[in-house]
């Protein structure tokens, strides 16, 4: 579900919290408000990747809608009026980071990600300085077992980017999810061990579309994983010049 | 066939019915069965005198499912028929040898009590009367004129215009409109477009589709066949639950048997429309009746939901335009075609047309199913055709609409049963479940039940709902147990209202509902579990102790 432009579409204007703004109609509220610097948070969202919907960090709200929508779902349209940082939506983005805390082991100051992590700069962003839900407490597995990366699903959120970039990009479909629910997990191939996989090619673009310090470089210590993402958006642009 | 010959059909088959002196009927839906009925309607049919004076007939569901095995007699000349309850096996020699001069007094259950009086029937009229594994039966009940008549005399718009008129509204729950979803994937212009029937049926105590679809399966064909004529789709697939293994059996059946008979497959009735049903079957996820994870789980993907829009409509099965509607939708759309869109808008309330199906479980004298006009007070359904509380208890709530829906107490019992009256009130129609709770029930634990059936059936897509039912349900555990603090309380109440808002699908949308509805109306029963404040620091300090020790 990679957007293509289609021919002939129609320019659009409208208003972003009290800001005008013109862009494609086939373009979503997102694409626009980072273009233009409005950052609104989302976890699940890459240019480059298929739109998932699932962190729903993004809501924003349409004035004269009584329902909230994501913003990386949603096109806009001619005379919409987009709010994305109203009280009431800055509260629920702080519940459902709160949430993501409670969900799994996210203890920044052990985690080869600090510093770097986009959980992590959402929490610091929307305001997130306590979890109030009970922590959840379960123990994941670390995979070790792949000679180049690893995979602590103690750190996951689940955004399942790993899965969309190595199934839209990488063209492997390494990773899936199994279970249901807060049981949901990602797996590598059928739930074996990342290590043993024949389907992985070892190209590490799950490592770097990884929002957390879920999936890492081996040998990486506290704060040493960086992510580099410059390749998505080429291959991404690539692959729709096709 | 053109629509003569099909009523030529119907006339000869109604003539050959007509021939025998008593039909004795066994209902053989899933409830009957699972209490003996094949047992039932072995020794009846082995009691049966030689010859063509008793036919003995297994039938779908006649309702009264607390009363089965149900048996019914009905003697040419006679309008009124016997019923028989609890019928066991040994009591088939002597139905038998009533027949036509007595009547078993100790196994007749009355029919003049308001649950049969009161009921109107649409959805329902051929069930507990016709065979459903026979589609002549169907014929002979006018069955399949509807789809002839139309295919051979009206074109897909006139079709789609008594849709439209009927004021017909979505029975899966939320009511949309079905005449306007009809025409949007009507308007799409497409090479291929798909119809789906929604029979992934599961909020816990419903079973309104199960004996729509063992009773009378020749219906939602006909309903579905006539929606693909209307919007110019030529694939069906039907999506029920693995669950419903005689429901799958039936369908298949009945599909061979119309495509025999030229009323399904390539060119029915010799007109250029061509329409294949085929049935996929569920793997259990609750989920899966939300439509656009019912579509991924038809492709053969991982049943989760997507952002909407685009709708179905624009962008369904394998990115085509499809039509979704639930079992019971289509079970009244053969009958509004046959009959007129007017007069199907003729009953029912301003702005909910037609009847409805209920399934009345919990605490409650007449458990089973029954059809009635929309707008029918809620008391009427309890107390008179339901037959109120059993054990002389008190009535406490009733549940509507199933996980997504609320408890409404006895304030609310005068309400008109209709989709706009019960969202207003903070519950919904929902797909027609309605479970009775008397006095010894807690509206904790019904909360804190329906959070955790939620809690499960997630399918973990997004995070309110993956995570925001796991610390409901823990939150509700804790206040069940006597635990928890007016804190836990507030903080229960802010997660609702977040999930609520940001979930992706009906399913989180609606999850905290029960919580919601059982919290304006029985909110003191959250309360009297509540450690008081004073007291919470003393618990902790406690708490601390023994962990210490």
């Amino acid at each position: 579900m990679i957007q293509t432009p289609t021919p002939n579409v129609r320019v659009v204007t409208f208003k972003i919290d009290d800001r005008d703004f013109s862009a494609r109609e086939d373009e979503t509220i997102i694409q626009v408000a980072w273009e233009n610097g409005i950052r609104v948070p989302s976890l699940c969202y890459l240019e480059g990747l298929s739109v998932w919907g699932a962190c729903r960090l993004c809501v924003v709200e349409i004035v004269g809608s009584p329902r909230l929508v994501s913003s990386c779902s949603t096109r806009v349209a001619e005379g919409m009026e987009i709010r994305t940082d109203s009280e009431r939506l800055q509260a629920y983005r702080r519940m459902i980071l709160e949430l993501l805390f409670s969900e799994r082991n996210h203890v920044c100051s052990v985690c080869v990600s600090n510093g770097h992590c986009e959980l992590q700069n959402l929490a610091q962003q929307c305001g997130m300085d306590h979890v109030r839900v009970p922590y959840r407490n379960k123990v994941y597995q670390v995979d070790s077992s792949h000679d180049l990366f690893r995979v602590d699903h103690n750190r996951c959120v689940l955004c399942s980017r790993c899965i969309r970039v190595c199934d839209e990009i990488e063209g492997a479909h390494t990773w899936d999810s199994k279970g249901r629910g807060i049981d949901t997990q990602v797996i590598t191939d059928l739930n074996r061990p990342w290590g043993e996989s024949d389907s992985c090619t070892g190209c590490g673009k799950c490592v770097q579309v990884c929002p957390t310090g879920a999936l890492v470089q081996q040998g990486t210590s506290v704060g040493e994983m960086h992510k580099d993402r410059k390749f998505l958006p080429y291959l991404s642009r690539m692959r729709d010049a096709q | 066939m053109h629509i003569d010959e099909l009523n030529e059909l119907a006339e000869q088959i109604r003539t050959q019915h007509q021939s025998c002196q008593h039909c004795v009927r066994v209902c053989m839906a899933a409830s009957c069965q699972s209490s003996g009925a094949d047992d039932v309607l072995k020794r009846l049919e082995d009691a049966a005198p030689e010859g063509d004076q008793v036919q003995v007939k297994s039938v779908g569901c006649m309702g009264l499912c607390s009363a089965g095995p149900l048996v019914e007699v009905r003697s040419r000349g006679d309008d009124q028929p016997i019923m028989y309850q609890h019928v066991e096996s040994q009591d088939a020699e002597e139905i038998m040898g009533s027949l036509g001069d007595s009547v078993v007094q100790r196994l007749e259950c009355p029919t003049s009590i308001p649950f049969f009086q009161r009921q109107q029937k649409i959805v329902l009229e051929n069930s507990g009367i016709i065979d459903p594994e026979d589609i002549e039966d169907y014929i002979a009940a006018d069955g399949y004129s509807a789809l002839v008549e139309a295919l051979t005399e009206s074109s897909p718009a006139e079709v789609l215009n008594e849709v439209n008129l009927s004021g017909l509204r979505g029975r899966g729950g939320g009511g949309y409109p079905t005449g306007l979803k009809w025409s949007t994937v009507a308007k799409m212009p497409a090479t291929q477009k798909y119809v789906i029937c929604n029979a992934d049926e599961g909020d816990p105590g419903a079973f309104m589709d199960r004996a729509v679809l063992e009773s009378d399966p020749h219906r939602i064909l006909e309903g579905m066949a006539l929606a693909a004529y209307a919007v110019g789709a030529n694939r069906g697939y039907i999506y029920v639950r693995a669950e419903y293994p005689l429901a799958i059996d039936r369908l298949k059946k009945s599909i061979r048997q119309a495509t025999r008979k030229g009323l399904l497959g390539a060119n029915v009735c010799d007109t250029p429309f061509s329409f294949d049903i085929e049935v996929r079957l569920g793997a259990g996820a609750f989920v899966c009746g939300e439509e656009t994870a019912l579509m991924q789980s038809v492709e053969g993907e991982r049943g989760q939901p997507r952002p909407r829009p685009p709708y179905p409509a624009e962008l369904g099965l394998w990115g085509f335009p499809t039509l979704i509607n639930n079992v019971e939708t289509y079970a009244n759309i053969a009958p509004i075609v046959r009959n007129g869109g007017e007069w199907f808008a003729s009953i029912g309330t301003e702005r909910s047309k037609g009847t409805k199906v209920f399934a009345l479980a919990g605490r409650i004298h007449n458990t089973g199913l029954i059809e009635v006009p929309m707008g029918v007070p809620l008391r009427e359904i309890v107390e008179e055709i339901g037959g109120g509380v059993p054990d002389g208890r008190r009535f406490k709530a009733v549940q509507t609409g199933g996980p997504s829906g609320g408890c409404l107490p006895a304030e609310q019992m005068d309400l008109p049963v209709d989709y706009d009256s019960l969202r207003e009130v903070g519950s919904i129609m929902g797909s027609g479940g309605m479970i009775v709770m008397d006095e010894t029930s807690s509206m904790v634990d019904v909360a804190r039940y329906f959070m955790e059936f939620c809690m499960t059936e997630s399918c973990g897509k997004c995070v309110p709902c993956r995570v925001g039912t796991y610390q409901m349900h823990e939150l509700l555990t804790k206040i069940a147990a006597g635990k928890g603090t007016s804190a836990d309380l507030a903080l229960l109440e802010e997660l609702c209202e977040v999930v609520q808002m940001t979930s992706l699908c009906g399913l989180g949308q609606t999850a905290p509902n029960p919580v919601v509805s059982t919290l304006q109306y029985f909110r003191h029963e959250y309360e009297e579990k509540l450690i008081r404040d004073e007291f919470v620091d003393m618990e902790q300090q406690t708490e601390e102790m023994e962990a210490v020790s």
